[in-house]
């Protein structure tokens, strides 16, 4: 069997989704620490992480290949779905049981809300950042003109409801790792006796700490509105 | 010899044939001693329906003890029953109350078609064994049991593997349908072994691609397999599958070079 048909084989497969999640596990960390900039008070600090973001070279070629993994990812995920969907049957249980991960059983549903979240997330921001959408004024930092993205942004979080869709998402995105994290190694095969209880800490720990802290963001950036 | 005894109510899947309609019939059987294993509870209902005419309900057994993995049955949402680690033919009525309604189905797979009531076809596990479930020997003389040292901590991880039955109950609990477990188990049984490893690439892609062209789904790894195998097999060998299949797909093989 070439690598080509191992691609595209279950196992082939599951493989692009573990490392497609896992260059996203890598991309929210790095996200979520740029964002904490958000929190500093003023506005300065976070507009100055968005201008370099958005004109850094290297920054550039990195976004490209997340938003790559970002497409592999879903369009992976509908593949697998529809296939075991298929593999199931038609019949149902009329009785079924209730063994093995839970959160498992629901990964296309959350991550479909994510998805969801996404495409409003990149419109309310990454939209209005690259001027395709709202307006968007400037602000001048040590004398360098950029965009005033932290306005836009603590407009937004002045919303009570947006503001409760964000944490909403965050609990979704949450639930997706916490089977996700651990589940992505076990497909690349790394079970290991010494290293999957470790692997299966950090995930439990991931999964809490990045989209609490992402949720913080909106809920103080509200109560200082 | 009078022990004790219940009554129960039953809900089967009657099912004429494949690609046939299907649905479910109540049955009620009294006087069953709590010491009848659930087969033989069957053998007593087959009993009387035979008595009133009717056509028995078809399912599948042989051994009755445990290792030949022909039972099946899908009991009360889960396969063989709700005890851990047993068949459906080591399942006794004790673990069901007095005038409880148990429900019966088939396993339900693309895979596994039924071909009559509770039997389903799982001749797709027979193709994955046959596509590299083996290993090529040349037969000569029985060689000496202890020349070749394989340490005993990796004989008993092949021999954990090697209690697989090919019963199906992975699939039947896989919310996926998926047959990594089974595949996974045979594949391991024989890699982990110095005569098996000589075939291990060819082995994991050819019975990988059997295993997808059977229409088993992908693995995501919920672990539902691994709490009803009957036989405890540890989703630690589908990870083990994996890599194996890894290894196989991007290395290259002897035979892959030219002369
Ligand atoms: C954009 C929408 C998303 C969709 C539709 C989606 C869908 C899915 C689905 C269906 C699975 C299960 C696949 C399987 O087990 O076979 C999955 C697994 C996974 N997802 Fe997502 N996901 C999305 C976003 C994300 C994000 C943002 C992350 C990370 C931050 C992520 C990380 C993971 C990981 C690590 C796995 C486990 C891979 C494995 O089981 O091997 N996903 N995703
Ligand atoms: S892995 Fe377990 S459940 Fe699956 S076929 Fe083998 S014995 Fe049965
Ligand atoms: S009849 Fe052989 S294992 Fe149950």
């Amino acid at each position: 069997m070439s690598w080509q048909k191992s691609l595209s084989s279950t196992i082939g497969r599951k493989i692009m989704m573990s490392l497609s999640g896992i260059l996203l596990i890598l991309f929210l960390a790095g996200h979520v620490s740029g964002n904490m900039t958000l929190l500093m008070g003023k506005a300065d600090a976070f507009n100055m992480y968005a201008h370099f973001m958005s004109t850094n070279p290297l920054v550039q070629v990195v976004a490209n290949v997340f938003k790559l993994f970002f497409l592999a990812h879903i369009v992976y995920a509908i593949i697998l779905t529809a296939q075991n969907k298929k593999a199931r049957g038609g019949q149902a249980y009329k009785v079924t049981n209730k063994d093995g991960s839970q959160v498992s059983k629901y990964m296309g549903v959350l991550g479909s809300v994510i998805a969801v979240f996404l495409v409003v997330h990149l419109a309310q921001y990454w939209a209005v950042m690259h001027e395709l959408r709202g307006e968007i004024s400037t602000t001048t930092i040590d004398g360098v003109e950029m965009k005033d993205l932290y306005s836009v942004v603590a407009v937004s979080y002045a919303n009570p409801m947006i503001v409760a869709a964000y944490v909403i998402s965050m609990f979704v995105l949450a639930f997706h790792l916490w089977h996700g994290f651990a589940s992505a190694f076990q497909t690349l095969g790394l079970n290991n006796k010494r290293y999957t209880p470790i692997i299966a800490f950090l995930g439990k720990a991931y999964s809490i700490i990045v989209p609490v802290l992402f949720g913080a963001i909106p809920v103080v950036m509200f109560l200082n509105s | 010899m009078a022990g004790k005894t219940i009554n129960i109510k039953l809900k089967i899947w009657r099912q004429a044939g494949e690609n046939k309609p299907g649905k479910f019939e109540s049955y009620e059987v009294n006087d069953v001693s709590v010491d009848m294993s659930f087969l033989e509870m069957l053998d007593v209902l087959n009993e009387n329906e035979l008595k009133k005419g009717n056509d028995p309900i078809h399912f599948d057994h042989d051994c009755r003890e445990g290792i030949c993995g022909m039972c099946s049955l899908y009991i009360n949402g889960k396969p063989h029953g709700p005890k851990h680690g047993i068949t459906t033919c080591q399942l006794h009525m004790r673990t069901f109350n007095d005038g409880e309604t148990i429900v019966v189905e088939p396993w339900r797979a693309s895979a596994f078609p039924v071909l009559k009531d509770l039997v389903v076809d799982r001749t797709s596990f027979d193709r994955i064994m046959q596509a590299g479930g083996y290993v090529t020997v040349s037969t000569g003389g029985v060689p000496d049991a202890n020349e070749i040292a394989i340490p005993k901590t990796v004989a008993d991880e092949a021999m954990d593997a090697a209690q697989c039955i090919g019963c199906g109950a992975c699939v039947a609990a896989c919310k996926n349908a998926s047959a990594m477990l089974f595949t996974s188990a045979k594949v391991s049984q024989l890699a982990l072994l110095p005569q098996g490893g000589a075939e291990r690439k060819r082995r994991a892609l050819a019975m990988v691609e059997q295993h997808d062209a059977e229409g088993f789904g992908a693995c995501t790894n919920t672990g539902a397999c691994e709490a009803v195998c009957p036989k405890e097999i540890s989703i630690t060998h589908i990870a083990r599958l994996n890599r194996e299949f890894t290894r196989a797909s991007f290395s290259g093989n002897e035979t892959d070079y030219q002369n």
